[in-house]
């Protein structure tokens, strides 16, 4: 038995702000989880958390099966933990060409510079912005700078990714485009996937399994279907016919 | 539709002070200028005096930036601190005791240097040795005193630069692999160098203006440590006006171009 371990096995028991995190997730290899709630959840902290840049009070944090954060031990830190990272906005290195940006990951790995050059030049166009591989952050469109930090992200050759809403600040047109092309590679690497949406065609598109969180915790678990079939929440039940959140709480 | 408001006058005791306060700032200038031996100005500064003092002050500004630099980035990376951790009791002792060079009378600071320095200072026995020559009198003792008083200018343009700078950007450099020390070299100071860079020219005025500290611990030493604004001083003493004015318009004029320089320098450069 080879079985692969799971992309993601955790059991997140954390405190940002006022808010108490208590989740129990696992991703497994090649799959994307979709990770909704209203504001305040603690969504981006659970991405946090597993990235490194939130300690956990307790629990365990395993990636590809290996233990990167399990309270007393010292946590493993973000850049020792294989995940990439993105967020909505872009967060390029402004004194980087693109080329440069997306070169960082597998420079920081022991590749040559023309090696990763290279690596990151295939990347850039993979995600269809080849031509913009001179230019500095400061003049690229966003839906340009959101490819190039999609493809920075990849380039590093993470185990599992974390999509903090990747695509919330592109423009419709765009947004469709991306969605696909970032769909393309999460399946062809196989890699784990956890992604903070909120949008539902994210998750028809994207996702596996949705998880949802509400105050820290997790009120239902599973496939978009099984979410539209029995929403366990006021939230889910609006998610699910794609209306706006309720502003009344 | 939006109409554009006219906005209310403010009242004219206010108007009158404020144009009273900002005559006090301009008027000085306005006459140091017209009083200016233009015709002059060329003889009065190419005299050996004039351009040791230019030189010895250029030297010694640079210098002291330059150490400002290399002490004043670590310090403020270090009272920055982590992106995420809230300043504790230490690093607001340590951020007070930076500013205390701002507030003190330059003066004090130079007799600060002297008890520590200066001939029976605190350490200035080891200090010597070391050297083979008592600090005072020299250029370095000019260098010193100007970084005493220039530095916390640096390490607060560039705190200020790193605390505004976004954490996620740092975060994501670490999933990239970068450990600690590389993203602070690839991706933390590039991010800042605007703010090292207007740092720098801040400290680089001030050096260049400092009087008390300087000529209180290095004294005034034609050739030696005698420093622009020393030159001028001791020109008015001596009751030559023409060449104190001469010499205060190189100040002015450099004073003018870190002006220029800084003028859009306070943002840090996070692309969105």
């Amino acid at each position: 038995m080879t079985a692969r371990p799971l992309a993601l096995e955790a059991t997140v028991n954390a405190t940002r702000g006022s808010l108490e995190l208590d989740i129990e997730i696992a991703v497994p290899a090649g799959q994307t989880l979709a990770v909704i709630g209203p504001n305040g959840a603690g969504k981006s902290s659970l991405l946090l958390a597993i990235a490194g840049s939130l300690a956990l009070a307790d629990g365990r944090i395993a990636i590809e099966g290996r233990v990167v954060d399990a309270p007393p031990e010292p946590p493993l830190p973000p850049e020792r933990r294989g995940v990439g990272m993105v967020f909505p906005d872009p967060l390029l290195f402004a004194h980087l060409t693109a080329l440069e940006n997306v070169a960082v990951g597998p420079r920081a790995h022991g590749a040559a510079r023309s090696t990763a050059q290279r690596e990151a030049r295939a990347w850039l166009e993979r995600f269809g912005v080849g031509e913009v591989a001179d230019r500095r952050p400061g003049s690229l469109s966003s839906g340009e700078a959101q490819r190039v930090a999609l493809a920075r992200a990849l380039a590093a050759g993470p185990r599992l990714l974390l999509l903090d809403e990747p695509l919330a600040a592109l423009d419709v047109a765009v947004h469709a485009a991306v969605r696909a092309e970032l769909a393309g590679c999460v399946r062809e690497l196989g890699i784990g996937v956890v992604m903070v949406t909120h949008a539902r065609a994210d998750v028809a598109a994207l996702a596996d399994e949705v998880l949802v969180l509400e105050g820290g915790r997790v009120t239902q678990r599973g496939t978009l279907a099984a979410l539209e079939a029995a929403p366990a929440s006021d939230f889910v039940r609006r998610f699910v016919r794609d209306e706006p959140p309720s502003r009344a709480r | 539709m939006t109409r554009a408001r006219r906005r209310a006058r403010p009242p004219l005791a206010v108007v009158v002070l404020g144009a009273i306060g900002l005559a006090l700032l301009v008027a000085p200038l306005v006459a140091i200028v017209v009083r200016a031996p233009w015709g002059r100005l060329l003889e009065l500064l190419s005299s050996e005096t004039a351009l040791q003092a230019l030189g010895i002050s250029l030297g010694t500004a640079a210098a002291a930036t330059g150490l400002s630099v290399l002490l004043g980035v670590p310090l403020a990376i270090l009272l920055a601190g982590a992106p995420d951790e809230p300043p504790g009791l230490a690093r607001r002792v340590v951020r007070s005791l930076v500013t205390v060079p701002v507030v003190l009378p330059p003066v004090v600071g130079g007799v600060a240097l002297v008890a520590l320095l200066g001939e029976g200072g605190l350490v200035s026995a080891p200090i010597a040795a070391l050297l083979g020559a008592a600090p005072p009198t020299s250029a370095g003792a000019v260098v010193l005193a100007q970084t005493f008083v220039a530095m916390p200018f640096l390490v607060f343009a560039i705190e200020g630069a790193l605390r505004g700078a976004d954490r996620r950007v740092d975060l994501v450099a670490a999933t990239l692999g970068l450990t600690p020390g590389r993203r602070l070299l690839r991706v933390t100071l590039p991010l800042v160098a605007p703010g090292i860079a207007a740092g720098a020219a801040l400290s680089f005025a001030r050096a260049l203006g400092e009087y008390g500290a300087t000529v209180t611990f290095a004294t005034s030493i034609p050739g030696i440590t005698q420093t622009l604004p020393m030159a001028i001083y001791a020109r008015l003493a001596e009751g030559d006006r023409d060449a104190a004015i001469a010499l205060s318009l190189v100040l002015i004029a450099v004073s003018v171009v870190v002006l220029v320089a800084l003028r859009d320098r306070w943002v840090p450069g996070v692309v969105r």
